[in-house]
């Protein structure tokens, strides 16, 4: 098996808070990783250090063989590395497509600083991807009218664009409705296992981690807590005590954590 | 009102082109259009008692018959305080109401650039306010001709007061510009050239319309001066004259002060005037001279208000353009300016020449002391003192003007 | 020593009435997000009214009383600005409401005049303090004193206003996240008009207290607003400490400047707001904006290039005003000219604005350097028109080049007010440098070549210059760059994760810009036959920010639309007028509210929403203007 990501020892603080205290941790090629964990777990911290928006207090990154501790998210992205967001990040002044186009025009040195109009440039890539994730029909309209879900599919089909080799997936379904959420790791999930790709995501909704993850991460407080198979960790007693401690129960930390849908923002 | 007709013709011109061109040379045939840009919604303080000046002389000319037997009509333009819109002013003037010559402007570099402009064009351009010497002198050319007696000629009337005392340490005040820069530099010239024995202890440049009036006056305090030259005007002085009353700057100190005499300037001071420095003004409440009576009456009369300084020059403009024209016998640019070479016209301070060698007029003004009196600031004890003793030397024409 | 201590006691007396005014403004802004251009005039209507209240009334009693009704009476001018005027636009893009007070602006420039007379008027000494008081054997005036008391219990008043009442609090909490104060169910509506009121109160009371320190005048509120902006800035925006802080810095460095550098007062604010911004990108006390929610779902029409019945159209219009000589004489083809040169500067600022999202407010800047490069070439080198037109938009790219690297750090209003600084800075060299531009005498005789001499040819000239640099602008636009550039725009998140270099893609484009802008400059100079340093300075600058704002934010090139109607009213309003900044005011805030696009939103009134090609995309305000 392929080791795409290997973080070793990572630490973070802000100001006295310690968010993230030395986790370690390994994604191999055509993996479906998860990372869960309580609000304020550090769950975001570890992507954002992972994708380069945040540097590492201590510890070191290494991508497809690469020191990525220090790297930039462009430089991160150029190794082979996709990302979406909790919150949609898409460009809302651009057509569905053209958000696609820009993604892969831009990791095109031979078209990016051509002159003449974006037009059709890589269009029918760009339609190849939406058409992957579902979005074909919708290739014209404004990325502005887009219902949510719609959105995420939409930075899946970006993030894509490079043909990355890893994939970190911040909240791939929050704000969908159940249907959709489990149609959207489907797909994630089959790509995953065609193209070899590492999937790391952060999930709230506890149906979609157990029933898509090859292997779950808790982490609480900044420590990594328990690693294994889904089964394993269900029956973890300190992932109980983290989640059960306080009296609720996985399905009221659903409840809870998953915004209504739309009301995300 | 002459310029009414002026405006109309304007938005003709804005609506269409053929209807215009027809007015413009029915209405040419019976008047003579002189054209005339200032500052008016920029510095109406300044340019509205300018404006009824002038207006007051086209009244008396037209009254007299007009000149070369047609009536002067004046077209006027604001420039908005900008050198670029006086620039359109004056195309507009030339290009599409065909005026004889251009007048006006009061900023120093507004009137550069109609200058250069006027010279381009190949027009006459009679300057009534600008006092930067680089009009006449080192950017002069034939084109252009200047009514206000010039920045050197005001340092000089100044220079001449201030090597009477015996102060022997100096401080300057100047506005952080061209033209406080050169009444600066004309001043601390003339002054040491009389008194080798002086010495200049300090300087303060306040940005023109921003000055830290306290920090100021506490510089120059600090530097023990025994007199002081000031330049700036306007807001700026009315600050400066507070926090120097304020924290006893002028006391025991001779203080000489350009133009501060001139209404225009002295007025918003009230009864905070300091009393005793030495300015160049005009009291028209105290002016000895004949000619002076009669337009004062005149003024009067038509507005009920008392002129300014810029009265009297907008008053000049007019009437010395109307002088130009009636000598030419034409008003063909060459043998306009072939007229105005030596040209005498009479002027409420007496005759004035423009002179033959940079085209800057004799107008001189006065120079005495400020006092207070019924709570209002006053010039007293003061001298007319006429242009042509101060002006720059013919040998300092040769050396600084460029040939024609 | 008894020398520096009553200096610096002059500087804070200068720093207290500033601080006044600046909290009123970073107050505003922190809340309304509106960036109050008219808090200069509101200070200036304070003094006004102040002055006559003081005149009539008399007295100690009535002296004081005078001020504080004068500040009462500003406020409720300013609460009814914001009710009839502001409150309508709160949806336009951001900005828009800059246009709205810029247009008040105007008009109180001209209505002062009308009231009140042009004449400085000094008004009275404060009862109590006209004199001096002894100071380790120095003279202070006692009103410096008191300014000096003011300034810290104004802090003080503010500081238990915002924390120790409901209102305050909520006001904090508005600036610190308005959406969710609206969530809160608080009622936007009257928040916003108290805290607008409350600010202007604050512009007005520091605009009456000036009245014993000067004379007042209408020229006083360009000043005010101007260097108000940069202590905002400078303290951090919303931050009323932080503007304390910033006011006495600034009014200490100037005390103590002018003594080693007599001539620093002219720059130095600037000097200090860029060192700041440079070392701290959000001001002293200020905290990075908040990622700002986009609203998905919200209708946007993507820009689009123009199909074939636009370029047909656009082509039909070019070659009418081709034909333009044929009938128009040589005062209208300068006009035509000059308005063409609007369009090419006001077009290089849409391009930064619309498709950056680059809000600048130093784009004068780039034309004055172009008109500079030019004039220098011909000045110094001799160049003929052709080669000194072609120094224009280098030594304005260069300027980008140099002045961008910096600027691109920042973000925001930051960003505007750094482009603001770089502009008088560049502006004060140009005034200062006597030796080399000539100083504020300008540079004379820069006048084209016998071809462009005659107005139809310049005319052409210039109509050839404003095609091509529109056409090249917009094409660029729909090019890979301005496609990456517009996805910094709208999410730098998303552009960084595929790869776009926000920085360097933002710093190309402020460079282009700039050379454009330079371009209109150096022909500008060859149009007027001279430069002087208003070619770079703020209303310059200004002027560039109402075109592109009234032409439509959200559009290509509506900038062009824009720069014919400000720049021909303008000028045809001077030529008619001695009160043209009134009604070009007055048209300006008609415009705002009954066309909150701009002209090239016009379209949008005229079709439908979701059909045909359009170049306004319509997008909801915040994602257009970010």
């Amino acid at each position: 098996m392929t080791v795409v990501v290997d973080v070793d020892g990572i630490h973070k603080s802000y100001g006295g808070v310690h968010a993230v205290r030395g986790v370690s941790f390994r994604l191999a090629a055509g993996e479906m990783l998860a990372l869960i964990g309580p609000n304020g777990a550090g769950k975001s911290t570890c992507f954002n250090m992972l994708h380069g928006q945040i540097k590492p207090d201590r510890g070191r990154i290494t991508i497809l063989g690469r020191d990525t501790t220090r790297l930039d998210p462009r430089r991160i992205w150029a190794l082979g590395v996709g990302r979406t967001f909790q919150i949609t990040a898409t460009f809302g002044s651009m057509t569905v497509i053209e958000n696609v186009q820009v993604a892969l025009v831009s990791a095109d040195a031979a078209l990016a600083w051509r002159l003449g109009a974006l037009g059709t440039l890589k269009r029918a890539e760009a339609e190849r991807l939406l058409a992957l994730v579902g979005l074909a029909d919708q290739a014209g309209r404004p990325c502005g009218e887009l219902a949510y879900g719609d959105l995420k599919r939409l930075e899946l089909a970006v993030a894509l664009s490079n043909d990355p080799k890893v994939l970190l997936m911040d909240e791939p379904t929050a704000g969908m409705a159940p249907a959709e959420r489990i149609d959207l790791m489907r797909l994630t999930a089959e790509i995953a296992r065609e193209r070899g790709l590492g999937v790391l995501f952060t999930e709230h909704d506890m149906d979609v981690v157990f029933e898509h993850a090859d292997r779950i991460m808790v982490l609480d407080r900044g420590n990594l807590i328990a690693e294994g198979s889904p089964t394993a960790v269900r029956h973890d007693p300190k992932v109980r005590e983290v989640y059960l401690g306080g009296g609720s129960t996985f399905a009221a930390e659903t409840e809870v954590a998953a915004p209504a849908p739309g009301g995300a923002q | 009102m002459q310029t009414g007709i002026g405006r109309r013709m304007v938005l003709a011109g804005a609506l269409g082109g053929a209807f215009m061109a027809a007015t413009a040379s029915f209405a040419a045939a019976q008047t003579i259009k002189i054209g005339e840009i200032n500052s008016y919604s920029g510095l109406p303080a300044f340019t509205e008692p300018y404006r009824k000046g002038w207006q007051l002389a086209v009244d008396e000319i037209n009254a007299a018959g007009g000149v070369l037997g047609k009536k002067l009509e004046v077209v006027s333009k604001d420039d908005g305080g900008k050198p670029a819109d006086a620039v359109t002013a004056a195309n507009e003037l030339v290009s599409s109401d065909q005026v004889v010559m251009l007048t006006g402007t009061f900023f120093s570099h507004i009137g550069l650039a109609v200058s250069d402009f006027a010279k381009q064009k190949k027009v006459l351009f009679l300057a009534a306010e600008p006092l930067t010497d680089a009009v006449t002198l080192a950017k002069g050319h034939k084109y252009v001709l200047r009514l206000r007696p010039q920045n050197y000629a005001q340092a000089a009337m100044l220079a001449e007061e201030a090597a009477k005392l015996p102060a022997k340490k100096w401080a300057t005040i100047a506005p952080n510009y061209e033209y406080g820069q050169s009444a600066v530099a004309v001043f601390k010239e003339l002054l040491s050239k009389k008194r080798p024995d002086i010495q200049w202890v300090a300087e303060q440049w306040p940005t023109q319309g921003k000055i830290e009036a306290g920090a100021v006056v506490q510089a120059i305090a600090a530097a023990e001066p025994e007199a002081i030259l000031n330049v700036t005007f306007g807001p700026d002085l009315v600050k400066l004259v507070r926090e120097g009353n304020t924290r006893g700057l002028f006391e025991k100190r001779a203080v000489a002060s350009f133009l501060t005499g001139e209404p225009e300037y002295l007025d918003p001071l009230k009864d905070e005037t300091p009393a005793g420095w030495i300015v160049t003004g005009y009291p028209w409440y105290d002016v000895k001279i004949a000619e002076h009576a009669a337009f004062l009456k005149a003024y009067q009369a038509k507005y009920n208000d008392y002129p300014r300084l810029g009265s009297v020059v907008g008053y000049m403009t007019m009437k010395s353009a109307a002088a130009i024209i009636a000598k030419a016998g034409s008003t063909d640019t060459d043998k306009m300016i072939a007229a105005a070479k030596g040209l005498e016209v009479p002027s409420p301070f007496g005759k004035i020449v423009f002179r033959a060698s940079d085209g800057q007029s004799t107008l001189g003004a006065f120079v005495g002391k400020t006092a207070v009196k019924d709570g209002k600031g006053v010039m007293v004890d003061s001298v007319y003192r006429d242009g042509a003793a101060y002006m720059p030397s013919e040998d300092m024409v040769k050396a600084l003007r460029p040939a024609d | 020593m008894a020398f520096l201590i009553v200096q610096a006691l002059t500087g804070l007396a200068s720093a207290a009435s500033l601080f006044l005014i600046a909290s009123g403004l970073s107050i505003i802004f922190g809340v309304t997000r509106i960036v109050n251009f008219a808090h200069g005039a509101f200070t200036m209507i304070g003094a006004y009214l102040a002055y006559s209240l003081t005149e009539r009334l008399g007295g100690a009693f009535g002296f004081w009383f005078g001020l504080f009704a004068a500040a009462v009476a500003v406020a409720a001018i300013g609460a009814a600005t914001e009710i009839l005027l502001l409150r309508r636009i709160y949806k336009a893009p951001e900005l828009f409401q800059l246009l709205a007070t810029f247009g008040v602006t105007l008009m109180v420039q001209d209505l002062v005049i009308l009231a009140w007379g042009p004449e400085d008027l000094l008004g009275r000494r404060a009862p109590g303090f006209t004199g001096a008081v002894m100071i380790l054997g120095q003279r202070v005036p006692a009103y410096d004193l008191f300014l000096v008391a003011a300034g810290p219990v104004v802090l003080g008043a503010l500081w238990l206003l915002f924390n120790r009442t409901r209102w305050g609090i909520l006001v904090r909490a508005a600036t610190q996240d308005r959406d969710m104060v609206a969530a809160l169910g608080v009622d936007q509506k009257w928040l916003f008009t108290s805290v607008f009121a409350l600010g202007v109160f604050l512009a007005g009371l520091g605009g009456a207290l000036q009245i014993p320190r000067e004379a007042v005048s209408h020229s006083m509120d360009l000043r005010v607003i101007v260097e108000v902006f940069v202590v905002v800035v400078i303290g951090g925006l919303g931050s009323v400490p932080g503007a304390f802080l910033a006011a006495v810095i600034v009014s200490e460095i100037n005390a103590f400047g002018i003594l080693i550098f007599p001539k620093i007062s002219i720059v130095v604010v600037f000097l200090v707001m860029a060192v700041v911004l440079v070392v701290r990108p959000f001001g002293l006390f200020g905290r990075p904006e908040a990622a700002r929610r986009t609203t998905p779902g919200a209708t946007i029409r993507p820009w689009q290039p123009l199909g074939r019945a636009g370029r047909i159209a656009v082509a039909v219009l070019v070659s009418a005003l081709a034909a333009a000589p044929a009938f128009a004489g040589p005062y209208l083809l300068s006009v035509g000219a000059e308005i063409l040169l609007f369009v090419v500067f006001a077009a290089s600022l849409q391009f930064l604005m619309s498709v950056g999202g680059l809000a600048s407010f130093g784009h004068a800047a780039y034309f004055g350097l172009g008109s500079y490069g030019a004039a220098l070439a011909v000045k110094w080198l001799g160049a003929p028109m052709e080669a000194a037109i072609l120094a224009g938009p280098v030594l304005a790219g260069l300027g980008g080049i140099l002045f961008g690297w910096f600027c691109v750090r920042l973000s925001g209003v930051y960003f505007a007010m750094l482009t603001l600084a770089f502009a008088q800075i560049a502006w004060s060299i140009a005034f200062q440098w006597v030796a080399v531009t000539g100083g504020d005498n300008g540079i004379l005789g820069v006048w084209p070549t016998a071809w462009a001499s005659k107005p139809a040819a310049f005319y052409w000239l210039s109509l050839m210059v404003a095609t091509v640099s529109v056409a090249a602008l917009r094409i660029l636009a729909f090019s890979p760059f301005g496609y990456r550039l517009r996805a910094v725009r709208d999410s730098t998140l998303r552009a960084e994760a595929i790869g776009i270099d926000r920085l360097s893609t933002q710093w190309i484009a402020f460079a282009v810009a700039g050379a454009v802008a330079g371009l209109a400059g150096a022909l500008y100079a060859f149009l007027k036959g001279n430069v002087f340093p208003d070619a770079l300075a703020i209303p310059t600058s200004v002027d560039g920010l109402v075109m592109v704002l009234l032409g439509g934010l959200e559009t290509v090139s509506g900038a062009a639309i824009g720069a014919v109607a400000f720049k021909a009213l303008s000028i045809w309003l001077m030529s008619q007028t001695d009160y043209s900044k009134l009604v070009l005011g007055a048209i300006i805030v008609v415009l705002v509210v009954f066309l909150p696009k701009g002209l090239g939103g016009l379209a949008d009134l005229v079709r439908p929403s979701g059909t045909g090609r359009n170049d306004a995309s319509g997008s909801s305000p915040s994602e257009a203007a970010r």
